[in-house]
């Protein structure tokens, strides 16, 4: 199983997310830099990872989300290639519209950095299935823009179509029906704010990210 | 060729920080401030020419994330 990870300038979550692919594929990650036009052949995850890419300019994701590497993202995405965006991954996805809605300053304007409690939202995508629809589960998330914005009509849809992956069990950041990640209409690409990479081993507390890692590597199999 | 994009967040679509810049002119005692939006102005140096079309598409393929983000443009 072959995963790649985005580096974009002012990436800096791109080697935790490399390292959980490689921990749970047992293969090396390959790290492809933004400026390139195409991916490794036979790919079967694509990460977009977090950080502050092009320093946020302009908003969250923006610059990133045209980067050359991204069309050939988007293709790989409608070929059905497993795509994981975390964090700034998810704010570059709903820039490039392979999500819907967007990413927003925090209702409260403040840098919000902790272990958050999620709710799962359903258990029925090729990421969620190693965990219990309704389960509660603690992920950290470290965002500034985090508050999803989507119209009352598509957030409807997200929910009536099963598509809300994680909520918010509290208040965060001011998210639309507390939504902290979604997958796309056909399931093979999932943006969410928290970091699940940064919880998949004991050193770090818990491991609460590491059965998304797992469910993938596993419905991929 | 000058031309100007400003771009503000729709109406409807919460904006934090206008609410927390209407805040700190009430704290500074202005009165009479009903609400506050942020927004964002771009300015274009383009040649001379230059379609309204091509503006717009510029627009809308990345200066404006329209799914939050109304925009206008003005010949400056």
């Amino acid at each position: 199983m072959k995963a790649a990870v985005i580096v974009f300038p002012g990436s800096n979550c791109d080697r935790d997310l490399a390292v959980a692919f490689r921990d749970l594929t047992g293969h090396e990650t390959v790290m492809v830099w933004h400026g390139e036009t195409s991916l490794p052949e036979g790919l079967d995850i694509i990460g977009v990872p977090g950080g502050f890419s092009y320093g946020d300019y302009l908003r969250s994701g923006a610059m990133a989300a045209r980067s050359p590497i991204m069309r050939a993202v988007a293709d790989a995405a409608g070929k059905g290639i497993a795509v994981l965006g975390v964090c700034n991954g998810f704010q570059v996805l709903t820039e490039t519209g392979l999500l819907p809605g967007a990413l927003m300053r925090n209702a409260g304007l403040n840098f919000v950095c902790r272990d958050v409690d999620l709710t799962v939202g359903t258990s029925q995508t090729m990421f969620t299935s190693r965990y219990e629809d309704g389960e509660s589960i603690v992920i950290p998330v470290a965002h500034h823009d985090g508050n999803y914005f989507a119209d009352d009509a598509t957030l409807d849809r997200l929910e009536g179509e099963g598509r809300v992956a994680f909520r918010y069990a509290g208040a965060v950041n001011g998210s639309a029906r507390d939504i902290a990640g979604i997958v796309n209409d056909a399931g093979n690409v999932l943006g969410m704010m928290p970091h699940p990479e940064r919880m998949i081993e004991g050193a770090h507390g818990r491991t609460d990210g590491r059965r998304l890692f797992e469910g993938l590597v596993g419905a991929l199999s | 060729m000058k031309t100007r994009v400003i771009v503000t967040l729709k109406p409807g679509v919460l904006d934090p920080q206008g609410k927390a810049v209407h805040h700190a002119l009430t704290g500074l005692g202005f009165g009479g401030v009903n609400d506050v939006r942020v927004g964002k102005i771009v300015e274009l140096d383009l040649a001379d020419g230059t379609e309204p079309a091509a503006i717009e598409d510029m627009c809308r393929k990345l200066l404006a994330n329209t799914v939050i983000e109304n925009f206008r443009i003005e010949q400056a």
